[in-house]
């Protein structure tokens, strides 16, 4: 069973969100998500200042396997994209919640409370 | 629902990440495919390949049936044991699908198919058989009566590693060269493989496979799924049917005219129009220069006109994307390309289609 944390948001399409204390939403990929991807080879991160609306492609992560979109959670601007992450993918594999993807500033904040919690997730994961 | 080889319950019991592939339901990975990669590179992996499908061939006419059947020459097939590659084409001079002819005796060849074209081969060569009124009997051997399982061993110590479990097999395969085999009591063991590397592939009865699997793993050979197999034959720049040929494609435009007899007398199904139309695409390697990762079916923009990617991953061995292309005629080895990955051109260079064999890169 994968490891979904309780005080993280999530969305049905497998990413996770954190609510930073300025407000932005720190976005990454879960551990399910990984893991049925397999060893991540390459990261493809979004333009910071770009907008984009929820549930449209925001970033690409590939595996050897294969290439899987990510999705914009929730609508919103990127305030801050991770460099690290994609200078070293496999640290999606290794560290799927602290190998974070972008920062977002939702358009509505509101919005974050609408997502899955993890016992929500959990239950999606598992089905998978 | 799917259909599952002998050693379905042992992938699961490892752990493994079973994925539908082509209706069977296989391993694609035991935890990490480049691991498993590099296992088979460095040391010594092992691949369930029980969904290929051997087919036996019996009767005095099996070589003048194969002489027509297929675009490799079997008169190459002289001592017993040896085996051939080879590509069987339509009418059209299309792939039907690639194979490996294994010669026993004048009257007894085996072949091993692939496993999503298996029926459809049978089929053809039912009606070849017919057509040419031919003694030849065709027994496939994935399932029936006398089932075969298939175990494919490969890396720089594959070999020590399947004599360890199977002594007896030692003295029958040390001195067999590249593409031979040889039948120990009830093994069929041959020097081929699909991975660049040294190492056999076991045939052996269905319902003894499972115990071999498990020997073989009790001696360190690490359980490998089709993930890293897929990576290793790129990276050996070998052809996998459906991705880089199929019924649509010549062999002499999917980088198989070495398998492809035709400075002869000798006449075989798909020959004329092989001759009629020629090679009509360069297919040649890839190697990314820029970050991204190459996949089949993106466009290649050359300054001869647009090709198409047919292969591609990321190789574990170079740490870079490669490919194999099926590029415009001109197109040569060291020209700088064009890839198309979502809307954006990325730099490609051109390079001979093998990247990494024996554990090393060849680029």
């Amino acid at each position: 069973m994968s490891n979904v944390p309780a005080n993280l948001k999530y969305a049905a399409s497998h990413e996770w969100m954190l609510l930073n204390a300025d407000g932005t939403v720190t976005v990454g990929i879960t551990d399910h998500a990984q893991e049925a991807l397999g060893d991540l080879v390459f990261v493809e991160l979004p333009e910071v200042g770009a907008h984009f609306d929820a549930e449209k492609e925001i970033a690409v992560v590939e595996s050897v396997k294969a290439a899987a979109d990510v999705y914009a959670p929730i609508a919103g601007t990127v305030t801050e994209v991770n460099q690290a992450t994609a200078d070293a993918p496999e640290s999606v594999n290794q560290e799927p919640y602290s190998a974070w993807l972008f920062k977002l500033k939702p358009d509505n904040a509101a919005d974050l409370d609408a997502m899955l919690d993890a016992a929500a997730y959990q239950g999606i994961a598992d089905a998978a | 629902m799917l259909k599952k080889t002998v050693l379905n319950a042992a992938h699961r019991a490892l752990g493994a990440r079973m994925v539908d592939f082509g209706g069977w339901d296989m391993p694609v990975n035991y935890g990490s495919q480049i691991e498993e990669h590099h296992a088979v590179r460095n040391d010594c992996g092992m691949f369930d390949v029980s969904h290929m499908c051997p087919v036996d061939l019996v009767g005095k006419d099996v070589r003048p049936f194969l002489s027509r059947l297929v675009a490799n020459d079997v008169a190459k097939l002289q001592v017993s044991g040896k085996a051939l590659y080879a590509a069987m084409l339509n009418d059209a001079g299309g792939v039907i699908d690639d194979l490996i002819i294994y010669f026993l005796s004048e009257t007894r060849f085996r072949l091993v198919v692939n496993a999503g074209t298996a029926l459809k081969d049978l089929e053809w060569m039912q009606a070849k058989v017919a057509e040419w009124q031919l003694d030849v009997s065709i027994t496939q051997r994935r399932d029936g009566n006398q089932p075969l399982g298939i175990i494919a061993v490969q890396g720089p110590h594959a070999r020590a590693k399947v004599w360890s479990v199977l002594p007896q097999a030692k003295a029958a395969t040390e001195g067999l060269k590249p593409f031979f085999a040889a039948e120990v009591d009830q093994y069929f063991i041959a020097s081929t493989g699909y991975t660049g590397e040294d190492g056999y592939e076991i045939m052996l009865p269905a319902d003894q496979a499972e115990a071999l699997w498990n020997t073989l793993h009790a001696a360190g050979v690490a359980p490998c799924g089709l993930g890293a197999r897929d990576t290793l034959r790129l990276e050996a720049g070998m052809n996998l049917y459906g991705q880089d040929m199929d019924e649509t494609v010549s062999p002499l435009d999917a980088g198989l005219a070495w398998t492809v007899a035709l400075k002869d007398e000798r006449d075989f199904v798909g020959k004329t129009a092989l001759l009629a139309h020629g090679q009509q695409k360069a297919f040649l390697g890839l190697i990314l220069l820029d970050k991204g990762v190459l996949r089949g079916h993106q466009k290649v923009i050359t300054a001869r006109g647009e090709g198409e990617i047919t292969s591609g991953s990321f190789s574990p061995t170079l740490q870079q994307s490669i490919a194999l292309a099926r590029l415009p005629l001109g197109v040569g080895i060291g020209d700088e390309v064009e890839v198309d990955i979502r809307g954006k051109a990325l730099k490609a260079k051109v390079v001979k289609p093998v990247f990494a064999r024996n554990g090393k890169a060849v680029i």
